[in-house]
């Protein structure tokens, strides 16, 4: 059956890999190469690149990363931030990304995500949402999260979908960064509202917290940065701890074996 | 030399890095006359079954010539969806025909594990459409583009149709119903998922098809 998977977010900015707490205090956490490599060796599903502060300048130095990145793993490679429109995703597709996620570009000009699906297939277009709790429902932010809008998340994710993205990465704003859990009910209220993968993200503190996004929160997949940048093992014990209780999930080769017996 | 076919069926960045990292000599043949020299043959394909209309007669009579010879093709993805018949997605543009079978849309279950209870409490399926993630290969048979692979190792799929079971099936894999992953016939290789995406199970595929290139 399909697995759940573990994706790892590397904010990059300068060409370095930085983590911040609800989108501010960035701190620096290490060169990108060198962790999707690790992340890579760990059994990671997925990389996702996220240029955090882009400016025109800064174009070359994420197609370097993108680059670097893609030498180290074999995986599927997403990247995002500060695509604004169809020639950034070419440059980021053309250094190596197997797929590109597009926020407030796509909220913008909803067209771009028909337009980038129709060129490279759904399975390129990633819609990020940056969502929030306000007044009873799930707010839409965009530009890093600065920005408020009056757009629901249930409701864009369902038009996304309906335009073309091929799967919703989306993150609370309310918890990333954190480590309090994913916001579980956003992920829900998002999953069961549209036929595409949703990812999800903003929170992870605890590998339970994993759980239970995967289980209460219908998430496919689950986004995540400083848990795993800063300590060793950390994607290994994580994908162990979701086996044995119950969550698919693709195992480093030999570890199947010594697990078999200990699912619940 | 390996050719790669590059008929604007999607972008071959992630193909092309796997086989420099194997070490293997790749061409993207613009002519046909390429196709001759060719000792292994890939050929990739994202998005709509209906990118295959580029190759047009010549394209598939010389590949159709290829595969007659002996030497060995890979077909990825929509690569080897054209192996088949052809797709429900793109009705007017048949595939290669190698192998009989017509590839259809995924579908859930009857006995599906994709039901949900909405909040006015009636049950949904909710059955997610692309295929997106890592899924188990259950082997069926020998191999030799399986060689080596254990039952059950996982590899990374991304698509909203899927090739038949049949004799040719050398891998199956299951997302609400079950269905080819991997296919062979004699030389002729395919995989539904991306080998190139499916880290060191991936790899070990692409290294067992680049074997047998002489």
């Amino acid at each position: 059956m399909l697995s759940k998977r573990i994706i790892a977010c590397l904010d990059v900015r300068d060409g370095a890999v930085v983590k911040g707490i609800n989108f501010e205090g960035l701190k620096r956490a290490g060169d990108p190469a060198t962790l999707a490599a690790r992340y890579n060796r760990e059994g990671i599903d997925e990389v996702v690149i996220l240029d955090v502060t882009a400016t025109i300048e800064k174009r070359k130095a994420l197609t370097e990363t993108i680059q670097a990145v893609a030498r180290e793993i074999f995986l599927p490679l997403c990247v995002g931030g500060g695509i604004r429109g169809e020639d950034h995703a070419e440059a980021a597709i053309d250094a190596g990304a197997d797929k590109v996620g597009i926020n407030t570009a796509a909220l913008a000009q909803p067209e771009l995500i028909t337009t980038l699906a129709k060129r490279y297939g759904s399975q390129a277009v990633i819609v990020a949402i940056d969502a929030k709790r306000e007044d009873g429902r799930f707010k839409i932010y965009v530009r890093s999260g600065q920005q408020g809008t009056e757009h629901d998340a249930v409701e864009w994710a369902q038009q996304a979908a309906d335009r073309g993205a091929g799967e919703i990465l989306l993150t609370s704003i309310d918890r990333d960064g954190t480590k309090q859990g994913f916001d579980c009910e956003l992920t829900a209220a998002v999953s069961n509202a549209v036929p595409i993968p949703v990812i999800a993200s903003g929170g992870a503190g605890t590998f339970n917290h994993f759980v239970d996004v995967f289980k209460t929160g219908r998430a496919d997949a689950a986004l995540a940065a400083s848990i795993f940048h800063y300590a060793e093992h950390a994607v290994e014990d994580l994908k162990t701890h979701l086996y044995t209780h119950g969550v698919p999930v693709r195992l480093p080769l030999g570890e199947r074996s010594a697990h078999a017996d200990s699912i619940d | 030399m390996i050719a790669l076919l590059d008929y604007g069926a999607g972008n071959l960045t992630s193909v092309r890095k796997a086989l420099a990292h194997l070490g293997a000599p790749v061409t993207t043949p613009s002519a046909l006359a390429q196709l001759t020299d060719a000792s292994g043959l890939i050929v990739p394909g994202v998005g709509n079954f209906e990118v295959t209309a580029t190759l047009g007669q010549d394209w598939r009579d010389a590949i159709l010539n290829y595969i007659s010879s002996g030497r060995p093709l890979l077909g990825i993805c929509v690569g080897m969806q054209w192996l088949f018949d052809g797709s429900v997605e793109a009705p007017g543009h048949p595939g290669l025909g190698l192998i009989p079978g017509t590839c259809q849309l995924l579908t859930a279950d009857p006995e599906s594990q994709h039901k949900i209870t909405t909040d006015d409490d009636t049950e949904i399926t909710r059955f997610k459409v692309p295929h997106v993630g890592w899924n188990a290969l259950h082997r069926q048979g020998e191999s030799w583009l399986l060689d080596g692979i254990n039952e059950g190792d996982q590899v990374y799929f991304t698509h909203s149709y899927a090739a038949p079971l049949t004799d040719r099936c050398v891998g199956s894999t299951r997302y609400g119903t079950e269905f080819a992953a991997a296919v062979e016939y004699g030389p002729v290789g395919g995989v539904q998922f991306h080998p190139e995406k499916s880290s060191d199970v991936g790899l070990h595929i692409l290294q067992n098809f680049l074997r047998r290139v002489p």
